[in-house]
């Protein structure tokens, strides 16, 4: 899960990947990006923690902690979700696919 | 208050689009949502811009709420619909404020933005344009809002309610985490206060419980529905929604909306602060 930073993930200019712990990826149905999706962040306990609407070419991002998180994602064409374990600051991807 | 006083379903909002003396209003914290589609006839609100004052810290007084709601062509007598994205939040945040400068009929979209788009309803790019009124506000209801001093003077004896999210409330971090997290505030809650997150008043797309379900919630949390009660998160938004639930949904009397919230109580010099996740 901790693969090394996408240069296709667009960070907000002063992130710094050393003290901050962002969770990105990309909402996609049959490999397709969905734009517009829901997407909620929730936590070890899956209480709700944040939520963001995916791109246009289907991005999602957070700013979390280390911990364990679900992205939960709800749209149109289905719901899906992911898992992400972050361990310490840095940039931590996954897909969600929805159906 | 009961729940058709409060809440539209969006079958209703669909019905009662463009219809005379209703007027939609989309209130977001920024607007692009609206400008990319928005709800037939609706107006956009900015929260950022429009409910708040420009240069002091603090909601638009009576006379700039009243500039805005004339200019956005919205008369006293008007029932209004306020709808927005993240929950409804800023929407909540909105009613608030109508309901605190007094106006009669101001109703949410059960949803908001989130049910109407998973529902597939129409969006539209068309700009609504609305003859100016001259509205007049009320005198602000300061019976629904809390000022820091009131909020430290409740510790351990209101019902302090924060509705942040359980990191939030511990302290692990300091804003949601859809946010960068620098900030300038110190972590923590209010002692005393007890954490029942606002979403848990929701459901996943973005309706409000069932008041049952919603009673039940707040019971279980160890909410005493005997006292008065407080609500704030970091910037009233999310307190507005759970200000929402428990003065208009549930109807307990005594209910405040702490606007100034974390960001103001957190930069407090001399006030009590607890971490972790409380009792």
């Amino acid at each position: 899960m901790c693969a090394a930073p996408d240069q296709g993930v667009a960070l907000p200019p002063n992130t710094d990947l050393t003290k901050e712990t962002v969770l990105a990826g990309r909402v996609v149905a049959d490999g397709q990006p969905v734009a517009g999706a829901f997407v909620r962040l929730l936590d070890g306990t899956g209480e709700f923690t944040a939520e963001v609407v995916s791109s246009a070419s289907g991005d999602y991002r957070f700013f979390a902690a280390p911990g364990t998180w679900t992205v939960r994602a709800l749209s149109r064409s289905g719901n899906g979700q992911a898992e992400l374990t972050p361990t310490g600051p840095g940039l931590y991807q996954a897909e969600v696919a929805v159906a | 208050m009961s729940r058709p006083d409060v809440l539209v379903t969006a079958d209703w909002a669909e019905k009662n689009l463009g219809s005379e003396g209703i007027v939609f209003l989309e209130v977001d914290e920024d607007t692009t949502a609206y400008d990319g589609g928005h709800l037939p006839g609706a107006v956009k609100i900015n929260w950022t811009t429009e409910l708040q004052d420009q240069v002091r810290r603090d909601i638009a007084d009576k006379a700039q709420f009243e500039a805005l709601l004339s200019a956005k062509g919205v008369s006293s007598d008007d029932t209004v619909v306020l709808y927005g994205g993240n929950n409804n939040w800023f929407a909540a945040y909105a009613y608030w404020q109508f309901k605190l400068y007094g106006h009669a009929d101001v109703k949410l979209l059960d949803g908001g933005r989130k049910k109407w788009e998973l529902d597939g309803r129409t969006l539209t790019t068309d700009v609504a344009e609305r003859t100016a009124t001259t509205y007049t506000a009320k005198e602000p209801d300061n019976s629904i809002r809390a000022f820091r001093d009131e909020v430290v003077d409740s510790i351990g004896k209101k019902n302090l309610v924060d509705v942040r999210s359980p990191d939030e409330f511990s302290g692990k971090i300091l804003a949601p985490a859809h946010l960068p997290q620098e900030q300038s505030q110190r972590p923590g809650h209010v002692p005393s206060a007890i954490n029942i997150p606002w979403s848990k008043a929701a459901n996943e797309d973005g309706t409000f419980k069932s008041d049952e379900e919603l009673k039940e919630l707040y019971g279980e949390q160890g909410f005493d529905d005997s006292k008065s009660t407080i609500a704030y998160c970091r910037i009233g938004e999310r307190s507005s929604h759970t200000w929402v639930v428990l003065h208009e949904l549930l109807g307990y009397s005594d209910v405040k909306n702490y606007d100034g919230s974390w960001t103001e109580y957190g930069s407090l010099i001399g006030v009590p602060i607890e971490t972790g996740s409380g009792s």
